[in-house]
């Protein structure tokens, strides 16, 4: 995108800390999100990125930062308010997180029927309308244990859009789904964000469908920002992290090796003198 | 030093999760206003909680009532009392069988599903997802569910109680020869509305709240997987039996000690 820095961003992440017990997940990150823009988080199983999400939800605090949402701090704000933000937000769980006591149709119809006063007969066109942008007004009366997992994702992603939200944070929106439902899920999720208005965050780290349909990639590890631009910026970068990561290289900053002693010592100590040096 | 130490550290665990648990009965009972426009919330789980326990309730008080007019006939007849038999198995089931097994019987039966129901919705992130949707779960999941327990209980004690009174009947007039208008009218002599039937429905009240508070709290503190859902439910059963049995004490000391 070529306005990245003309305008206000809808995210704005700034000075980011976050530690889980004595973990730090985060220490000093900064990242906007572009309104109308699909932005990726990238970066290795480990690195937070579900924990970021949950940040800018709301439902985590950080220690230290704020996290702008349209203009609100999501860290400091009041819990109505907040609810109020979120009427605005959807959220695509990694495995749906359907209600499974209720019906597809029920399920899409669960945040109208929550916030809305609606008559019926319009909750109906509402979820029959957001059902068929997913492609699964057919399936209204199945149980969301009848459902495949892409299924279930595509379910969750009409049922995150029945408000008409602002933005809609996707968690790891492709992990363990076959070619197809993979290829609906990325062309779901830009013609969503581009036919209505939306901005999208994509969490993954599934490089060729991300980059794909991204127009802006953050890649996080060790609890920072260590690259980001478009996917064309990245393939070009010279930062060794940011190769390692888009080409799937086994060695390079992220170690193959869990840190260990020496190899070769490791190997000629036997255990019961190593057991005595220890004792 | 280490034992002291771990004392500690169990102690401190403990108050941590009763003061948890505390500020979620908080939460609950302040979000049951909500419910009143939506009183289908409620019924449903009334339903579940309630209704689908009526088999074990029933067939317990039956075979509880049957028993207590066989033990109750035996120790008796020594006496030449066997005709006090009714108020005998009226007075202990309406005092204090009816409201504790109820609530044990309740314990597993409708405790153990509220939290594993609510502990898998936790896994499966159905709560992270309604809190998303600005829907507040301890309002819209946790709220009706308890104050369903908390109208169930004296109602199960209640058909318990009538259950087993006819269970020591058919024993006693039918099996035994008890005098059949004996049976009954020592039992509506010697039973108090208040001193007992409505001390019996406060018990079951207390025992209702307490119950499904400790049912939907071990649900909804749960560690969201396999194993920690089935270790909540665990505790749900162990940790109702023994509240109810030592709040049983202190509710009889109360209502009953002659001091």
């Amino acid at each position: 995108m070529a306005n990245q820095d003309q305008q206000q961003p809808l995210v704005e992440i700034r000075n980011l800390s976050f530690s889980h017990g004595s973990r730090k997940i985060f220490d000093g990150v900064d990242i906007d999100i572009h309104a109308g823009g699909v932005t990726a988080i990238m970066g290795p199983s480990g690195t937070g990125k579900t924990t970021l999400l949950r940040l800018i939800g709301g439902q985590l605090r950080p220690q230290t930062g704020t996290i702008l949402v349209d203009g609100e701090d999501v860290t400091r704000i009041r819990r109505g308010r907040l609810y109020q933000l979120r009427k605005r937000m959807g959220m695509l769980f990694q495995n749906g997180a359907l209600l499974t006591d209720m019906s597809v149709f029920d399920n899409v119809a669960y945040p109208l029927r929550e916030h809305t006063r609606l008559p019926e007969s319009m909750v109906r066109d509402l979820v029959l309308m957001k059902l068929e942008a997913v492609g699964l007004r057919g399936a209204r009366d199945l149980l969301p244990s009848q459902l495949s997992g892409g299924m279930a994702r595509r379910v969750a992603l009409a049922r995150a859009i029945a408000l008409d939200p602002m933005m809609i944070l996707y968690d790891e929106p492709f992990t363990g789904q076959d070619p197809i439902s993979m290829g609906v899920l990325v062309r779901l999720i830009r013609l969503l964000n581009d036919s209505i208005g939306l901005t999208s965050i994509v969490v993954s780290h599934d490089i060729a469908e991300t980059a794909a349909i991204a127009d802006y990639i953050y890649l996080l590890s060790g609890g920072k920002v260590v690259a980001q631009g478009t996917s064309a910026e990245l393939e070009r970068s010279d930062s060794a992290w940011a190769q390692q990561f888009l080409q799937g290289l086994a060695d390079g900053p992220v170690p193959f090796h869990y840190p260990a002693r020496d190899y070769a010592e490791d190997l000629l100590t036997p255990s019961s003198v190593a057991a005595a040096a220890r004792g | 030093m280490d034992w002291l130490q771990a004392l500690g550290r169990r102690g401190l665990g403990v108050f941590e999760r009763l003061g948890r648990a505390s500020v979620l009965l908080f939460n609950i009972i302040g979000g049951l206003h909500t419910l009143v426009p939506r009183p289908a919330l409620v019924t449903y789980q009334v339903f579940s909680v309630g209704v689908l326990s009526l088999v074990i309730i029933v067939v317990s008080g039956l075979f509880v009532g049957m028993v207590l007019g066989l033990q109750g006939y035996n120790t008796l007849v020594d006496f030449g009392a066997e005709e006090s038999l009714g108020v005998v198995v009226a007075l202990s089931l309406v005092r204090e069988l009816g409201p504790v097994v109820t609530a044990l019987l309740f314990a597993g039966r409708a405790g153990s599903a509220l939290t594993a129901e609510i502990g898998l919705m936790k896994a499966t992130e159905q709560l992270s997802a309604m809190e998303m949707m600005a829907v507040d779960p301890v309002r819209r999941v946790l709220a009706p569910r308890f104050l369903a327990g908390f109208v169930s209980m004296p109602l199960l004690a209640a058909i318990f109680s009538a259950v087993g009174v006819t269970g020591g009947y058919f024993v006693g007039v039918g099996l035994l020869g008890v005098d059949e208008g004996a049976y009954w009218s020592q039992m509506q002599d010697r039973v108090d509305l208040y001193d007992d039937i409505m001390n019996g429905v406060v018990k079951s009240l207390v025992f209702g709240a307490v119950a499904t508070w400790i049912a939907v709290f071990e649900g909804y503190d749960a560690v969201p997987t396999s194993e920690g859902v089935s270790r909540a439910t665990t505790r749900t059963v162990v940790q109702t039996a023994l509240a109810v049995l030592a709040l049983d004490f202190i509710l009889t000391a109360l209502m009953f000690g002659e001091y």
